[in-house]
């Protein structure tokens, strides 16, 4: 609440001296990340791009309270519109900045598409309702390229065009004033860019008349509507504003993978991306993005350093490094889970409520 | 006809293995209304541990009948998947109950991820093979062929769903669920003992896995440590479609949905023909000429739209399933 | 150690600070984090990639993988290999992609920054293509032992190549045993909807076009699936000579048993992926009397070939599917190296190019995309649960493996051995099955052994 009146009137000079900092370091951070190898900085990378998803998905989710199982469709469209206008596939080459927007359009059609018929389901029912519509996309890609090849069905497309401004392609390593950048580390400072162009866009939301009316919704829908929100389009907009979140994140996706296929829109990932959000803090931005980063990084930090830890402890490798590594994600988000139910960085909303919740009993 | 009447006994057979493990799914969520997404996991444990039981008594050459060695495998993977489901409701859902909701639906998908690997590494990566102890001999029913395995499948589904409704509707424990379903506080207060109750949903939830995953396994003679997924998934749906939280529903929507998947895969290419259409292109009236007049726009790949389609339309006119009665408005 | 990262941070944050290259700084690091590893020996170490999915789905088959090419590793270090005046001692970096492409590029990069030398994968299409790129970008040789997907290699990627046959010349040579040596008239061909099954079914439907039979249904099911008894229903309406399927042995397996179970008569072929000792009994006996084909000739024709099999199964469990493979892959990077006498991936890669390597699995030369030139299969079929060779096709013309004697003595040997090993029978195809060909001989080299 404090630093938000802050906010409004005159920004101490504190403030900058932080915003200075944090800016300052997400800058030398590909530099740091570099030093363990480049793969950290493809890492952050995927962290950003999660990161978008998670917000994205937190519109649906943690704002308007409906439960959505099929997320990653979205982020598939965002892919599949970037991949078939920029790629030999069809032999169309746009640039990105015509694309991207393009795909979180597409994208937005389709949330509305999925959002126009389940507006009158309630929670688990609009769970699977979702979790179908998410398979039926992907099938959909996994299948379209008969008797009219539109997809390229389970083989994907390649060679994709990665982003690129002029002559200045961000996949290649490049040398600057002096500092060489490698192609993961210039796609890092674009993706930052993006992702706090929509850090800022879901923060203004949240505090909008529509966020206010979205957490009118997740609270008492039926008093919502009483207090006279359009329940209705104001849903269809959590679904459409959710979905072209997932379509950037998707045609980034796109351009830095350079390739797509149907198999990396599975139903795992859509589950991955709510445990973001539910681990995060649902509704609350930061925790969001928190856990975006958290889960990206959790299973990475654990396939280097499982290995040592075993060899360290017992002095051999006494199990998989690969096996327990995913077992210690799924203890991971159980423990998690369990010491902080409503996430690690709850809104203060629903801390208030856990709070009264419990206090009866 | 007969082609018809195959398609409406195999969607039957799948159908009556996700009425099974829909039926596990239905119980927890009637009484405490969360999905539990790892209830494909104990199916697969159950499958796991009788497959090495069964195994184990026929290379130690055990004088038992081969009947008598599957019931061992049995009772050995019920006990397993009791326990295991007691625990995890002990540890992973019981401190959650009055946490927000999507929390448990986190940790229980966080213990099936657990249990896969737990299981990855007791029963290794490879896919194990079920020793063929009861050879299929095929039935003919009315020109369509049957299997006597088959007919046990449906037979002993349909006795566990009758049994369990017996237990739900007429005995002291189904009474304590059904109040607890209804209003876990009051029910408390009328001196219903809710932990215990909501551990008996998940334990008899548990034994039908393990039921479910010796069957599924005898069936198509092969287990893998990822096999819960996929089923959990369908009978997650089957027990949407047919009203979650309600037992014959769970058992409708699960022989529905078998059945639709069925007729989908058989029918879907023939319903979606194009050649038969006047607004055909040159190039499309080659293709058909040249592809004996079937050009389909969707085949047996379409299956699974087909079934999520019908479950999306089902849920459209009726917004809490088949036979469900209330809506949950709890996300 | 960490004493020394947190030294490298701070060392290289303060290069940073001084406009320094961080790039010059990185090997710095690596020379301070390993001083403890290396004595001083007169020995090189020289790390060798794998990447496949070792978790999820695919599991079982990414392990196979990894073990293939870890028993490469150590067959080559135990032959005390001298490189450049230095001994070689080669090590496995074994990575999990779990089949995702992202994850794919990650290893991959995580392998780049390790500086290996060579990468041995990854399994599925899917994670292989994207991580070509980096592999090509870092100027680092990779074999795929089983991507199929045609467009691999022919990306342009000077680095990229497969020990396997790509879906054209398998599938071409399916679909024409499927004519000839079957002799359909009516095929009905189901794939399982991966790039691998869908690639391997199309080139199939073109060469049995081509060969003069009408393909008369076309079905799909997934690689997760257990029940194909609708799609099987549907084609036995269509009444069907030959069956096709492209997808894996989990599924062919109980495809054919549900086969059995409707009455379908129909004969059944599927590629390499079904191709696998496991595979009749995953059936549970159904696929008496069925085909599969394979890449490679029929190892009694390789002189490495001879004891792999019962070497790898002792040491592992039963091959899976593409071990052989695999262990192809990492051994064709260790014998460029010897050629070249340089373990720098720049300096050996053109001998990679154009090598010529005894395999286990075939003569291994590259063409000029990467591809296995002239890539010899071999059609099995399923005899006393084994898979026996029928006939090897190369370059488009059939050449009959004996197959009478092939079968009988095999049945001979499989009633000799019997009580013996269980152990040995789960062995695939590629290995003992076909020795026999030669039948006295190749019994004296068993018991030799």
């Amino acid at each position: 609440m404090n630093t938000s009146e802050h906010r409004t009137k005159s920004i101490p000079l504190k403030v900058w001296v932080g915003v200075a900092l944090v800016a300052a370091a997400l800058a030398l951070l590909p530099f740091v990340a570099a030093l363990a190898g480049q793969a950290w900085v493809r890492i952050l990378n995927f962290a950003m791009i999660y990161t978008m998803l998670a917000l994205g998905l937190n519109i649906v989710v943690g704002f308007a309270g409906l439960l959505d199982l099929g997320y990653i469709a979205f982020y598939a469209v965002g892919a599949y519109v970037y991949a078939l206008l920029a790629s030999p596939h069809f032999g169309a080459h746009l640039p990105f900045w015509v694309i991207v927007p393009l795909g979180a359009g597409v994208a937005c059609i389709f949330g509305v598409l999925l959002g126009a018929p389940t507006l009158k389901l309630r929670g688990d029912y609009l769970a699977i309702v979702t979790l179908g519509f998410g398979e039926i996309i992907r099938i959909f890609l996994n299948n379209l390229n008969a008797p009219v090849n539109i997809s390229n069905g389970p083989q994907g497309i390649n060679l994709i065009d990665p982003f690129r401004i002029g002559n200045f392609s961000f996949a290649r390593p490049e040398t600057i004033l002096g500092v060489s950048f490698s192609g993961p580390q210039k796609y890092y400072y674009l993706l930052l860019l993006i992702t706090i162009g929509v850090i800022v866009v879901n923060l203004r939301l949240q505090n909008s008349r529509l966020g206010r009316a979205w957490e009118a919704i997740r609270e008492d829908e039926v008093a919502a509507r009483a207090m006279g929100i359009n329940t209705r389009n104001v849903k269809l907009l959590a679904f459409a504003m959710g979905a072209s979140f997932g379509g950037i994140a998707g045609a980034v996706f796109s351009a830095t993978q350079q390739f797509v296929s149907p198999e990396s829109f599975g139903l795992f990932e859509s589950v991955i991306v709510l445990a973001m959000v539910v681990l995060g803090g649902m509704g609350n931005i930061p925790g969001v993005i928190l856990g975006a980063i958290m889960l990206t990084l959790l299973p990475e930090v654990l396939r280097y350093t499982m290995e040592p830890l075993q060899m360290a402890l017992f002095r051999r490798v006494v199990l998989d490094a690969e096996t327990i590594r995913l077992l210690v994600f799924g203890i991971a988000l159980v423990a998690i889970m369990l010491y902080r139910p409503a996430g690690l960085w709850p809104s203060p909303v629903r801390k208030r409520e856990l709070e009264v919740a419990a206090t009866p009993q | 006809m007969d082609i018809f009447l195959q398609q409406i006994i195999n969607g039957l057979t799948l159908g009556s293995v996700y009425a099974l493990v829909a039926l596990g799914y239905t119980m927890v969520y009637g009484i405490i209304g969360l999905i539990n997404f790892a209830h494909g996991e104990v199916v697969m444990i159950g499958a796991m541990v009788s497959l090495s039981v069964i195994t184990a008594l026929l290379g130690a050459h055990a004088p038992l009948p081969s009947f008598a060695i599957i019931i061992a495998g049995l009772l050995v993977a019920i006990v397993v998947c009791t326990v295991l489901a007691y625990g995890m409701e002990k540890i992973a859902y019981r401190p959650l109950r009055k946490a927000p909701r999507l929390a448990p639906l986190i940790t229980a998908i966080g213990m099936s991820i657990i249990l896969q690997n737990l299981a990855l590494m007791i029963w290794g990566r490879n896919y194990l093979t079920f020793p063929t102890l009861i050879e299929p001999t095929p039935h003919n029913i009315l020109g369509a062929s049957m299997t006597d395995l088959q007919m046990l499948i449906v037979l002993l589904a349909a006795l566990l769903m009758a049994g369990l409704v017996f237990v739900v509707q007429r005995t002291r424990l189904g009474t304590a669920m059904r109040a607890t379903a209804q209003n876990p506080q009051v029910a408390g207060l009328m001196g219903i003992d809710i932990n215990v109750v909501i551990s008996a949903a998940f334990v008899i939830g548990a034994a039908l896995a393990a039921v479910a995953g010796l069957m599924v396994m005898t069936y198509y003679g092969i287990a893998h440590y990822y096999m819960g997924f996929l089923l959990g998934l369908k009978a997650f749906t089957a027990a949407v479609l047919g009203g979650i939280g309600n037992l014959a529903g769970a058992m409708l929507g699960g022989i529905l949905l078998g059945i639709i998947e069925a007729l989908g895969a058989g029918y879907i290419g023939d319903i979606s023909n194009i050649c038969g259409l006047p607004i055909l292109s040159d190039s499309m009236l080659e293709k058909c000429a040249a592809s004996d007049g079937q050009v389909s726009l969707f085949g047996s790949n379409y299956q699974d739209v087909f079934a999520f389609f019908v479950l999306i339309l089902v849920l459209i006119f009726r917004p809490s399933g088949l036979l469900g009665e209330r809506v949950a408005d709890r996300a | 150690m960490n004493f020394n990262r947190s030294l490298g941070v701070s060392l290289v944050a303060a290069a940073l600070v001084t406009a320094y290259g961080c790039g010059k700084e990185e090997p710095k690091k690596a020379e301070m984090a390993t001083p403890a590893a290396a004595p001083a020996a007169p020995e090189v170490v020289v790390k060798i990639g794998h990447v496949g999915p070792t978790t999820g789905p695919q599991a079982h088959l990414g392990k196979d993988n990894e073990n293939g090419a870890r028993m490469a590793i150590d067959d080559a270090n135990a032959k005390n290999i001298v490189i450049d005046g230095k001994k070689v001692k080669f090590e496995l970096i074994a990575e999990d992609d779990q089949a995702d492409p992202k994850q794919g590029t990650t290893v991959a990069q995580k392998l780049i920054d390790a500086k290996v030398a060579g990468v041995v994968g990854h399994l599925n299409s899917g994670t292989t293509i994207p991580a070509s790129k980096l592999y090509s970008d870092a100027g680092i040789p990779q074999i795929s032992p089983s991507a199929t997907n045609p467009k691999y290699t022919l990306q342009g990627f000077k680095t990229a190549f497969r020990v396997m046959a790509n879906d054209v010349q398998q599938g071409s040579v399916i679909g024409k045993e499927a004519v000839t040596t079957l002799g359909a008239k009516k095929i009905a061909i189901i794939d399982d909807k991966t790039a691998y099954g869908a690639g391997l079914a199309d080139e199939t439907e073109k060469a049995a076009k081509a060969a003069g039979a009408t393909i008369i249904a076309r079905e799909y099911t997934n690689d997760k699936a257990t029940d194909f008894k609708a799609i099987l229903t549907k084609i036995k309406a269509k009444n069907p000579d030959v069956i096709m399927y492209g997808g894996m042995d989990a599924q062919g397996g109980p495809m054919v048993k549900q086969m059995k179970e409707l009455g379908i008569k129909a004969k059944y072929i599927a590629g390499d992926g079904v191709c696998s000792a496991e595979w009749p009994k995953l059936a549970g006996g159904a696929a008496e009397g069925q085909y599969c084909t394979q890449a490679g000739v029929p190892p009694e024709k390789m002189a490495n070939a001879k004891d792999f099999v019962t070497r790898f199964t002792g040491k592992y469990g039963p091959i899976q599917v593409y071990a052989p493979y695999s262990y192809d892959a990492a051994m064709t990077l260790v014998a460029a190296m010897q050629k070249a006498n340089s373990t720098d991936p720049a300096k050996y890669l053109p001998e990679l190019a154009k090598i010529s390597y005894d395999g286990i699995t075939a003569k291994i030369e590259f063409d000029e995309h990467g591809d296995t030139k002239n890539g010899a299969i071999t059609l099995y079929q399923v005899k006393d649960g084994k898979l026996v060779p029928l006939a090897t096709n190369v370059g488009g013309k059939t050449e009959k493996v004996a197959a009478d004697a092939g079968a009988s003595t095999s049945g001979m040997k499989s009633d000799m051995k019997a009580p013996a090993d269980a152990m040995k029978s789960d062995m695939k195809s590629s290995g003992d099955t076909m020795k026999p060909t030669p039948a006295p001989d190749s019994m004296k080299k068993d018991k030799a052994q």
